[in-house]
C-alpha cells in the first residue's frame, strides 16, 4: 500500500520511495526515507492535500506525492 | 538568565578598507548584491524554517538591519551588522530551508550564497528538539564548507520535553562548534559570538564530518571526478561535493563549472601595493 490509502489517524512505515531525480530528492530533503514512520495528521476539505507528521514535524504533501510513497501499515 | 558580559556592538559608520581585510570575495559578493564596504568579515545564518534563525539574527544585529530582496528574486533577504572583539561582521539571514540540493528558489537563494558567495562563517542554526531533522542540513553546509557553526537552539523548548542534547559530544562528531542557545532569551549570544569570531579568524580549526558515500560505483565515480575538479579550480574547498552534484545531474552546478562561477571565488586576495 501507498502512504496515499491511509486513513486519517493511521501510522505507518516507510518502505520504498518511488520517482526520480528532484521529486525523489525533495521527499528525502523532508525527511521520508526508508524506515521512517509517519501519521496522517489531517486532510484538507477536499481530500488533497493531506498533512502527515514526519520526524516531530508536519508536512503537506500533495496525493500524487504520497502515492509514490510505499508503506506498511503499523496500527 | 546570564550577565552578557560580551555583546556585539551597532556596527559605526565604514571605516576605510584595511589592508588586512579578511573578505577576499568581494566581486562574488558584490554579484550577489552584497555591500561589504567598511566589514572584515560575513556571516550568513542558514538552518529549517522556525528554528530561531530571525531571533538569532535580532540578538546579533540589534537594530542594525534592513531588509529587502535577493538580487533578481522575489525572496526576501535581511542583513546587518555587529562588531566583536574590534572585527566587524556583515550578517545575511538565508532562507529557511530543509534542504541546499531541491529545486526551490529559497534552497538556490540559500544554497548559491554559501557555495559563491563564501561566506567567512555559515552559522547553522538546528531545533533542539527536531535534532535528528535539522542535522540534514546541517550536514548538508558541511559538504559545502568548513567554515560552520552550528548554533543548538531552542534548548529551553528541549528541556522542557526532557531532552538534553550533549553539545559537546555533536561538537566532536560534527568537527565543528555547537554553542546551545535559547535565542528567544539571549542565552547562548555571548558563546556564540565567540565561536563565529574563532572560526572566521581560524582560531577554531574545524574538521567537518562528511559522509562517505556507500556505493562503491559512485564513490569510483566521485574519486576519478574530484581530481579533475581541483586541477580546474585550485584551492576549491568543495571539490568532492561539487563532483558529486554533476553526477547528479544538477544543471545549475554544471553551469558554474562551465562559465567559471564557481572558480571566481578562488583567487587569493590582491597584494597591497606599496606605496
Ligand atoms: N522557546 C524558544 N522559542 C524561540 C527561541 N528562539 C526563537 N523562538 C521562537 O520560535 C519562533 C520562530 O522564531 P523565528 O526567529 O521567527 O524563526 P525562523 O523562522 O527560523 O526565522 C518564534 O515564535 C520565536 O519566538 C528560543 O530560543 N526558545
Ligand atoms: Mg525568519
Amino acid at each position: 500500500m501507498t502512504l496515499a490509502d491511509l486513513p486519517l489517524g493511521a501510522r505507518a512505515q516507510v518502505l520504498a520511495l518511488g520517482g526520480a531525480g528532484a521529486e525523489r530528492r525533495r521527499l528525502l530533503d523532508l525527511g521520508i526515507l526508508p524506515g521512517t514512520v509517519i501519521s496522517v495528521e489531517s486532510r484538507s476539505p477536499l481530500g488533497d492535500p493531506t498533512a502527515y507528521r514526519v520526524r516531530d514535524t508536519v508536512i503537506a504533501l500533495r496525493r500524487e506525492q504520497a502515492a509514490r510513497i510505499t508503506v506498511r501499515s503499523e496500527i | 538568565m546570564s550577565e552578557h558580559l560580551i555583546t556585539p556592538e551597532a556596527v559605526g559608520a565604514p571605516t576605510a578598507h584595511c589592508a588586512s581585510c579578511p573578505i577576499y570575495n568581494s566581486a562574488q559578493l558584490v554579484k550577489l548584491g552584497i555591500d561589504i564596504t567598511g566589514y572584515d568579515y560575513v556571516v550568513a545564518l542558514a538552518g529549517n524554517p522556525n528554528t530561531g534563525k530571525s531571533t538569532v539574527f535580532n540578538a546579533l544585529t540589534g537594530l542594525r538591519q534592513h531588509t529587502g530582496n535577493w538580487s533578481g528574486k522575489t525572496v526576501s533577504r535581511a542583513e546587518g551588522g555587529f562588531r566583536f572583539r574590534e572585527r566587524r561582521y556583515k550578517l545575511l539571514d538565508l532562507p529557511g530551508t530543509y534542504s541546499l540540493l531541491s529545486t526551490s528558489t529559497d534552497e538556490e537563494v540559500a544554497r548559491d550564497f554559501i557555495l559563491f558567495g563564501r561566506p567567512d562563517v555559515t552559522v547553522v542554526v538546528v531545533d533542539a528538539t527536531r535534532l535528528e531533522r535539522n542535522l540534514n542540513l546541517a550536514l548538508q553546509v558541511l559538504a559545502i564548507t568548513e567554515r560552520v557553526v552550528v548554533a543548538l537552539n531552542l534548548v529551553d523548548e528541549a528541556r522542557r520535553h526532557g531532552i538534553e542534547v550533549d553539545a559537546r559530544s555533536l561538537t566532536r562528531d560534527l568537527g565543528v562548534p555547537v554553542v546551545p542557545m535559547a535565542a528567544r532569551r539571549g542565552e547562548g549570544v555571548p558563546e556564540l559570538l565567540a565561536a563565529v569570531a574563532d572560526v572566521a579568524s581560524g582560531a577554531y580549526p574545524t574538521r567537518p564530518r562528511r559522509l562517505p558515500l556507500r556505493d562503491p560505483e559512485i564513490e569510483r565515480a566521485v574519486a576519478a571526478l574530484t581530481p579533475q575538479i581541483e586541477a580546474a579550480f585550485p584551492g576549491l574547498p568543495n571539490a568532492r561535493w561539487v563532483a558529486l552534484r554533476l553526477l547528479d545531474g544538477d544543471e545549475s552546478i554544471a553551469r558554474a563549472v562551465a562559465d567559471g562561477t564557481l572558480g571566481a571565488a578562488v583567487a587569493p586576495p590582491p597584494l597591497p601595493v606599496a606605496a
